[in-house]
């Protein structure tokens, strides 16, 4: 390991391991699953387990497996034992976060190589459930994801005045790209808008089609620092910024359409990468939409459109690959396309480095050298982005 | 260079059951309390925020979302949380800090262990196919722990009365802890083995409360003007969770933590340690090198009171604070977690 006391080392990802999203992997346990897409993540680092001084593990909440703290049991399989890990968990950012962490390893000259995965199995429980449990004292709703965030879509709708079917083009744009992508848990190359419009309305207005399915899988990264990535075989993904945001569920004046937390947890990652105006500068974005009206919803809270814009260029294509949009977002498919919960954050940071280091096959934005990865959790109040490029900074 | 100190930390008084507060109302005291000390008027006088707590404790997801109800998070802050004793948040912070993203950190940790039945709670800790399903609670596992150092020679049941009766009488001098007051060695040994060889004196009271830290570089306690311990060495390691797959009676990762961390560098006056249970504090009393010389768990440690995911913060929190206080000039704290001493964290801390 470095000398403790360097500050503002710079840190890049030089590998990149996932799994087959689908919705019951059932020929792997929770530690067969990390490991596969740890062992894919070295393999393309070209780097063993002896090399990775660190293991920073993220996962949604553990009610989800139902299991307490499941690092510790996975420290085996992930290669741990005498090595330090850590395990994040900020909601449904998490995979997000625990990149950033990971990266933070990095970046305090503390740690050389540090891998970090997140993941989610599904199959193995009821994420429903452990969504329903009640906070003790608190109100709940037995709503879900979906229950929650529909009445905050309505309010968009409201706002922006955006035609109704903005969200069934999203939900048919992320499909037709996730076809794309082989890994995407989803497979539906052939589907259309008339499809999604007559699936069940699950929560007005968001229909079956337009909700992220549940997933298994896990994500995983290797993260190095400067020296080693300018010595990688292939093209790192330079890590030009990061940052995380958090507010309250509720407060007074809280603002949910736009939230304040995502609107500066994008300035601070966009002024640490030199980003001045987010739709000319990234090539292409991944980023955490889950229902598909968290697009137009995004595209404004990211900057990319103004307020009440933000439809106007889901609706021209700008954000579709297969359309030659300029500034595709979630060519791999996106949350819409596979949804392991802990995982799905970092899936968007990975898919981001893959698109700067031309790794994405079918689903490749040309050209791309500058990308975004965004997660957001909670009541929408859990933020986590980071800028990758091509290109290494100055 | 960016040497790192602590500069306040604050403990809820620890309770066996804090009945009808809720985690927020046990968290605002402890993150004011520590705020104020370090002279910060709210949680926006900070540049990064890290809490350590457990969901399945509170029986819900997300146990952290509303521990950000209790910072005054507007406008939005920088924060992020560990599902791990918040000794691991205060790593985070630690090397956030280092990598020159903030100067200074607000960690907290929390737990309300008191609604559940903690040691089959941690049970589901175990792996979920092979273990879990066996139940096997913690005080079970602890016991099966104690049992190998015992019959291996590593120490014996009158040395775990002594920590025992050493805890209970250290607590004397500690406002906040659970168990406490003077108890000869012959006494604790008459009582009845609970899980053999363990006496219900060698495991931990179940607890609730919360603590809080405000930590810097040393650059920025300077302009705050704060008196501070220094972080001279901090390094945590992992061991396998296979109990067949280690020797239990001795730490492993602690030793190799504790050589990181530079433990042996120079002579450690005072030490706290994170063991839960008697015979873990001698385990890791031995894996740190520590001599008769040291003087361990004057605050009581986690026998006289044990807040789940803060106890290892506590532990930080207590060594610096009587550094900070001129007591000693170089301490040692440890963090645990995970069944049997399975994850350990060596913290170095030094006056200034």
């Amino acid at each position: 390991m470095s000398d403790n006391n360097k500050a503002g080392v710079l840190a890049a990802v030089v590998g990149v391991g996932q799994t087959k999203y689908q919705t019951k992997r059932g020929d792997v346990s929770i530690a067969g699953m990390v490991r596969e897409a740890a062992v894919n993540a070295l393999a393309d680092a070209e780097l063993t387990w002896d090399d990775i001084d660190a293991v920073v593990i993220g996962k949604a909440p553990d009610m989800f497996e139902g299991i307490v703290m499941p690092e510790l049991y996975l420290a085996d399989a992930l290669g741990c034992n005498g090595k330090p890990m850590m395990r994040v968990h900020t909601a449904g950012s998490v995979g997000g976060s625990t990149a950033i962490v990971a990266a933070t390893h990095v970046e305090s000259g503390v740690y050389d190589r540090v891998l970090t995965v997140s993941f989610e199995k599904q199959s193995e429980s009821n994420a429903m459930w452990a969504l329903s449990n009640p906070q003790p004292f608190s109100p709940h709703l037995n709503a879900g994801a979906g229950g929650y965030f529909a009445p905050i879509i309505r309010e968009y709708i409201r706002r922006s005045g955006a035609p109704l079917d903005v969200g069934i083009r999203v939900a048919t744009k992320d499909r037709i790209h996730g076809s794309k992508n082989p890994l995407a848990h989803l497979q539906l190359p052939d589907i259309t808008e008339e499809q999604v419009a007559e699936s069940p309305m699950l929560w007005d207005p968001l229909r079956f089609l337009e909700a992220c399915p549940s997933s298994d899988g896990a994500c995983a990264m290797v993260i190095v620092n400067e020296e080693l990535a300018d010595k990688a075989t292939k093209q790192p993904a330079w890590i030009r910024g990061t940052a995380m945001r958090s507010e309250p569920t509720m407060y007074a004046g809280r603002e949910e359409v736009n939230p304040q937390a995502g609107r500066d947890c994008a300035a601070d990652v966009y002024k640490q990468a030199g980003i001045t105006n987010p739709r000319e500068q990234i090539d292409c974005a991944e980023i955490y939409v889950p229902f598909s009206w968290y697009e137009p919803m995004w595209l404004e809270n990211l900057g990319f459109a103004e307020e009440g814009e933000g439809w106007k260029l889901t609706m021209e294509g700008v954000t579709s690959l297969h359309e030659g949009g300029d500034t595709p977002w979630n060519p791999s498919g996106g949350v819409l396309s596979s949804n392991p919960i802990g995982a799905s954050g970092m899936i968007r940071f990975a898919e981001a480095a893959q698109q700067v280091r031309g790794e994405c096959g079918d689903h490749q934005v040309p050209n791309a050298k500058t990308a975004m990865g965004h997660a957001y959790g909670g009541g929408a109040q859990f933020y986590a982005m980071w800028i990758v490029s091509s290109e290494k900074p100055e | 260079m960016r040497d790192i100190a602590i500069v306040s930390f604050a403990q809820s008084p620890i309770l066996r059951d804090a009945g009808a507060q809720n985690e927020v109302e046990l968290i605002m005291p402890v993150v004011s309390a520590a705020l104020n000390a370090a002279g910060l008027e709210d949680v926006q006088g900070v540049d990064f925020t890290c809490s350590g707590s457990c969901d399945y404790l509170q029986g819900a997801s997300f146990a952290f979302v509303a521990g950000v109800d209790a910072l005054g998070a507007v406008p939005p802050i920088k924060e992020s949380h560990v599902e791990m004793d918040a000794a691991w948040a205060l790593y985070e912070s630690y090397l956030k800090i280092k990598a020159g993203q903030a100067d200074s950190a607000l960690i907290y940790g929390f737990a309300k262990s008191s609604p559940g039945d903690l040691p089959f709670v941690l049970s589901q800790q175990l792996d979920p196919y092979y273990y879990a399903p066996l139940w096997a609670d913690s005080v079970s596992l602890a016991a099966m722990q104690a049992r190998a150092g015992i019959d291996s020679g590593e120490f014996t049941a009158e040395q775990m009365a002594e920590v025992v009766q050493a805890s209970r009488s250290n607590a004397k001098n500690n406002e906040n802890t659970q168990l406490k007051g003077d108890y000869s060695v012959e006494q604790l040994l008459a009582e009845p083995e609970y899980i053999a060889p363990l006496r219900k004196h060698d495991c931990p009271p179940v607890s609730d409360g919360a603590s809080a830290m405000v930590i810097c570089t040393v650059e920025k306690a300077k302009e705050w003007g704060l008196p501070y311990a220094v972080i001279s060495g901090i390094e945590h390691r992992i061991e396998s969770h296979n109990f067949g797959a280690r020797d239990l009676a001795v730490s492993e990762s602690v030793v190799l933590a504790a050589e990181k961390a530079g433990v042996s560098q120079g002579p450690i006056d005072i030490a706290e340690i994170h063991a839960p249970f008697s015979h873990q504090e001698l385990i890791v009393k031995k894996a740190l090198g520590l001599d008769d010389t040291t003087k361990v768990n004057l605050s009581g440690g986690p026998l006289a009171g044990n807040l789940m995911m803060c106890a290892g913060l506590d532990r930080i929190g207590e060594v610096a604070m009587r550094i900070i206080k001129g007591e000693a000039k170089r301490g040692v704290a440890h963090a645990t977690s995970g069944p049997c001493l399975q994850h350990n964290m060596v913290t170095v801390l030094e006056a200034s």
